[in-house]
C-alpha cells in the first residue's frame, strides 16, 4: 500500500478529530473544563481564548467539589472542527486543569441556562406576560403593581424564545448566568 | 524529558538535618534549589529578595552568578539549560526585575527551554496596593510562562518549588516561575523534600500510541519518496532520542532535514544530512519537503518558518507526527497519522516494530529518490560570490568552522542574517551544541546564552556568533563575563546593518533603507579594553585565519570585530507566502518577488 492511500484521520483510538480536514463551517460547542479551585485559573482559561483569538459565548465558573478544590467552568464557544480540536488540546496543557470534556461531541447532554427578566408594564401589557409565564413555567420573584421579576430556567433557545416575546410586553432588562451542562446518562 | 537526580540532602547552614525541619521561606528556597541538584543560578538582588540573598550568602552549595541586566539572567539560564539538559535556574528582585525578565521568559516559553525563575514581591498584605517595585508578576507573566505560582504561604512554598521543577522539565519543558512575597521568605515553616510533593497530577504520556506507530511503520516500508523531518524536539527528548533517530536513519537510509531548532540531532556530516529547511533552508531540503511522499516530523512544530504557503506545503504527502505537547498535533498543518508522546519512546518502539517486521524500506524508490537529491544538492545552493578584498560573512564562517571543527565547541547565536548563515555553514555533530533563539527571535539572546553555556562548560570553547546590532542589545553583560571568567568568543560579523532588516526592505520596500543602519558605532576593540579583555579588528580576508586562531587561544573573553561585505543577502531564501518550490537562490532573482500578499507577513 502507498503511503498516498492512506486515508485521512487517526488510528480508531486516537483522540484526535477526524472529520473533514477542510472543513471550515462554523460549529457551537460546549464544553467542561474541570480545573484545580486555585487563584487565577479563571484567568488561564480566559487569557488563552484572548490571547490565541477564539470565541465564548458563555461562560460559567464555581466550586463543584470543595472537598477536592475543584471547579468546574463550562465554556460554550464556536469555531471550525479544527479550531475546536485545538481549543481542547490548548485547554488540556493548562497545569491547574484536570479534565476537558466536549458536551456536543461526547454524547447527548442536558444543557440548562438560569435568566432573570425585569417586565415592567400595565393593563393588559402586563396580564399578557404573566399568562405567557406560566407558559413558558417561570417564576414571579419579584413584583410591583408596574412591574415583574420572572426567573425562568431552561436552555439558552428556550430563553430567547421568552425574551423575545417580553420585548415588546415591557422587558427592561434581562440576567442570564450562561450555561450549566451535564452528560447524559450514568 | 525527565528531571535526573535530586542531589544530595545536604543541611542547611543553621538548621540539623534530622526529622522535620523547620525553616524560613528564603532558606526554603536554597534547600529545595540544593534538592533539586542546582548547581548554579543566575541573579540580580533587590528589596524583595534580600532574604533570600542573605540565605544564599550563607551557604556555598550553589554559585550565583550576578548578572548586569535581568534579561541577561534569563538568556544566561537558557543557554545554561539547551547546553547541560538540566532546568536553568533565576532569582530577580519584583517590580522591574520581573518584567525585566519576560521577554526572556517568553523566549523559553517558544523554544521550549526549561527554566525556573523566582522573582520577588511586595509582603503579602501590601499586594494590591501599588507598593514600591510592586508589579502583578503573575499576571504579567500568566501567558509567557508553562505555569507560575504566587505563594502566599511559607507552609506552602517548598512543595510548590519542588512542582516547579517538576512542570518545568517534564511534559513539554518550558519556564515557570514562583513569585514569593517578602513576608513569605521571613516567616518560618516546616520543610518538604522532593520526595513528598505532590506531582501526579501533571504526568503527560511518554509512550505512544501502539496503533498509530504501526502505521507509521508501514507507511515507511512502502515510501517511495520519504524525509525525516525533525526538530528541537529530539534535543529536548534527551540524547538517547538523538541516538536513536541516528540509527534509524542509518539504518533505514531515509534524506534527514531539521529545524533550527533541531540542529546537532543527526551530525551535519552524515551522508543523509540534507541540511536545515525553510525559509533559509537549503535547497534540497526544502525541495524535499516539497516533493515527498511520506514526512515523518519527529519533535518539530509546522512552524510558519518551515512551511512558507500553508495550502502549498508538502502537497503529495502522508504526514506523520511525533510531538509530546497535543496542541501542537493538527495545529497547522492536518497530518495522517499523529502520535501523542515523547520522542525518544516514540522512536524506541518504531524502531523496534520496524526491525521486527523485517527492516523493510521500498529499495528502488529510495535509489531514485536519492538520484532526484543529488541533482538539487548539485545546484549548490548555499554557494556565494567570494572577494579577495572584502570579507564576506559566509566566508568567515566558514573559516570559523574549519579552525574550530573537532574542537569541544558550543555554538549561540544572536537574530538575523548572521543567525541563518551560521546555521547554514557550521556543522553540528552532537546535540545541546547550538543554542539560538528560534520561536521568539530575540535580539540579545546570544552574548547571554554564551556566559550561560560557559558557566555550564568552563574548559569548552564557546562563541557567539553575532551581528554589531544584536550584540549591542545585551552588551553590558561582558561585565558578567569578565567578573565570572567565562571566556566566551563574541564572533561579531559587523555590517554596520540591521542586516535582516535591510535585506527585507531591499526585497519588499523599494530598497528605502528605513532606520537600518548602526550609526555611532562603538570602537569594539576599545570596548572590550575597557570592559578588560581582548579586542580583535580584522577586515582584510587575509588576515581571517590568524585573527581567529588568536580569539580562539586567548585565555579569556574575546570581541572580535570582523568588518564583513555591508550588502550581502543571506539565500536561499523562500520569500513570505511562497510555497518551498519558489525559493529564491540569489540575488538575480529577487525582483518582484513578493507580492502584496507576501508583503504582510512577518
Amino acid at each position: 500500500m502507498s503511503p498516498l492511500n492512506i486515508q485521512q484521520g487517526s488510528t480508531s483510538h486516537s483522540a484526535y478529530d477526524l472529520r473533514d480536514p477542510n472543513g471550515d463551517v462554523i460549529e457551537q460547542h460546549t464544553l467542561a473544563v474541570l480545573v484545580d479551585n486555585e487563584s487565577g485559573v479563571l484567568a488561564r482559561v480566559i487569557g488563552l481564548f484572548s490571547g490565541r483569538g477564539y470565541n465564548i459565548d458563555s461562560l460559567t465558573v464555581a466550586e463543584v467539589d470543595h472537598e477536592g478544590k475543584r471547579s468546574r467552568i463550562t465554556i460554550v464557544t464556536r469555531g471550525t472542527p479544527q479550531v475546536i480540536v485545538q481549543i481542547k488540546a490548548q485547554l488540556g496543557r493548562i497545569v491547574p486543569v484536570h479534565e476537558v470534556h466536549d458536551l456536543t461531541v461526547e454524547g447527548p447532554s442536558v444543557q440548562r441556562e438560569l435568566a432573570l427578566f425585569k417586565v415592567a408594564g400595565k393593563g393588559d401589557a402586563r396580564i399578557e406576560a404573566l399568562r405567557l409565564a406560566e407558559i413558558f413555567r417561570a417564576n414571579v420573584v419579584d413584583s410591583t403593581l408596574e412591574s415583574f421579576v420572572f426567573e425562568m430556567t431552561g436552555t439558552p433557545e428556550k430563553i430567547d424564545a421568552f425574551a423575545d416575546l417580553m420585548r415588546p410586553l415591557g422587558l427592561r432588562e434581562i440576567a442570564r448566568t450562561g450555561v450549566a451542562a451535564l452528560s447524559r446518562g450514568a | 524529558m525527565t528531571q535526573g537526580k535530586t542531589g544530595a540532602m545536604a543541611s542547611t547552614g543553621t538548621l540539623g538535618n534530622t526529622g522535620a525541619r523547620t525553616m524560613t521561606g528564603a532558606e526554603m528556597v536554597v534547600q529545595a534549589m540544593k534538592d533539586q541538584g542546582v548547581e548554579v543560578i543566575f541573579g540580580y538582588p533587590g528589596g524583595a529578595v534580600l532574604p533570600i540573598y542573605d540565605a544564599i550568602f550563607q551557604q556555598n552549595d550553589i554559585r550565583h552568578v550576578m548578572v548586569r541586566h535581568e534579561q541577561g539572567a534569563v538568556h544566561m539560564a537558557e543557554g545554561y539549560a539547551r547546553s547541560t539538559g538540566k532546568p536553568g535556574v533565576v532569582l530577580v528582585t519584583s517590580g522591574p526585575g520581573a518584567t525585566n525578565a519576560v521577554t526572556g521568559l517568553t523566549d523559553a516559553l517558544m523554544d521550549s527551554i526549561p527554566l525556573v525563575v523566582f522573582t520577588g514581591q511586595v509582603p503579602t498584605f501590601m499586594i494590591g496596593t501599588d507598593g514600591f517595585q510592586e508589579a502583578d508578576t503573575v499576571g504579567i507573566t500568566r501567558p509567557c510562562t508553562k505555569h507560575n505560582w504566587l505563594v502566599k504561604d511559607t507552609a506552602n512554598l517548598s512543595e510548590v518549588i519542588h512542582q516547579a521543577f517538576h512542570v518545568a522539565t517534564h511534559g513539554r519543558p518550558g519556564p515557570v516561575l514562583i513569585d514569593i512575597p517578602k513576608d513569605v521568605q521571613f516567616a518560618t515553616a516546616e520543610y518538604m523534600p522532593p520526595q513528598k510533593a505532590k506531582v501526579s497530577h501533571y504526568q503527560p504520556k511518554l509512550k505512544g500510541d501502539i496503533e498509530a506507530i504501526t502505521r507509521m511503520v508501514e507507511m515507511m516500508e512502502t515510501a517511495e519518496r520519504p524525509v525525516f523531518y525533525t526538530g528541537g524536539g529530539v534535543i529536548n527528548s534527551g540524547p538517547a532520542a538523538s541516538q536513536l533517530l541516528r540509527e534509524f536513519v542509518e539504518a533505514t537510509g531515509f534524506p534527514i532535514t531539521s529545524t533550527l531548532m533541531g540542529l546537532g540531532c543527526y551530525p551535519a556530516s552524515g551522508d543523509k544530512w540534507l541540511g536545515m529547511l525553510g525559509m533559509h533552508g537549503t535547497y534540497e531540503a526544502n525541495l524535499c519537503m516539497h516533493g515527498c511522499d511520506l514526512m515523518l516530523n519527529i519533535g518539530a512544530r509546522f512552524d510558519d518558518r518551515i512551511t512558507g504557503r500553508i495550502a502549498d506545503f508538502s502537497p503529495n504527502s502522508a504526514k506523520v507526527h511525533v510531538d509530546i505537547d497535543a496542541s501542537s498535533l493538527n495545529k497547522v498543518i492536518r497530518v495522517d497519522v499523529p502520535i501523542l508522546g515523547d520522542v525518544g519512546h516514540v522512536l524506541e518502539d518504531a524502531l523496534r516494530l520496524w526491525k521486527a517486521r523485517g527492516r523493510k524500506v521500498n529499495k528502488p524508490a529510495l535509489a531514485k529518490w536519492w538520484k532526484q537529491i543529488a541533482e538539487w544538492r548539485a545546484i549548490n545552493c548555499l554557494d556565494y560570490k567570494n572577494s579577495a578584498t572584502v570579507i564576506k560573512p559566509q566566508y568567515a564562517l566558514q573559516r570559523l568552522e574549519a579552525l574550530t571543527k573537532g574542537m569541544d565547541r558550543y555554538i549561540t547565536t544572536e537574530v538575523g542574517q548572521h543567525q541563518m548563515w551560521a546555521a547554514q555553514f557550521l556543522g553540528f555533530e552532537d546535540p545541546n551544541r547550538w543554542m539560538t533563539s528560534g520561536g521568539l527571535g530575540t535580539m540579545g539572546y546570544g552574548l547571554p546564552a554564551s556566559i550561560g553555556v560557559q558557566i555550564a562548560h568552563p574548559d569548552a570553547l564557546v562563541i557567539n556568533v553575532a551581528g554589531e546590532a544584536s550584540w549591542l542589545m545585551n552588551m553590558q553583560e561582558m561585565s558578567t563575563a569578565m567578573q565570572f571568567r567565562a571566556p566566551a568568543k563574541q564572533f561579531i560579523l559587523n555590517n554596520e546593518r540591521l542586516g535582516m532588516v535591510r535585506q527585507w526592505q531591499q526585497l519588499l520596500h523599494g530598497e528605502r533603507y528605513s532606520q537600518s543602519w548602526s550609526e555611532s558605532l562603538p570602537d569594539f576593540v576599545k570596548l572590550a579594553e575597557a570592559f578588560g579583555c581582548k579586542g580583535i579588528k580584522v577586515s582584510d580576508p587575509k588576515d581571517l585565519d590568524d585573527a581567529i586562531m588568536e580569539m580562539i587561544r586567548y585565555d579569556g573573553p574575546v570581541i572580535f570585530d570582523c568588518l564583513v561585505e555591508k550588502h550581502e543577502n543571506c539565500f536561499p531564501m523562500i520569500p513570505s507566502g511562497k510555497p518551498h518550490n519558489e525559493m529564491l537562490l540569489g540575488d538575480a532573482d529577487t525582483k518582484g518577488a513578493i507580492g502584496a500578499k507576501g508583503a504582510v507577513l512577518v
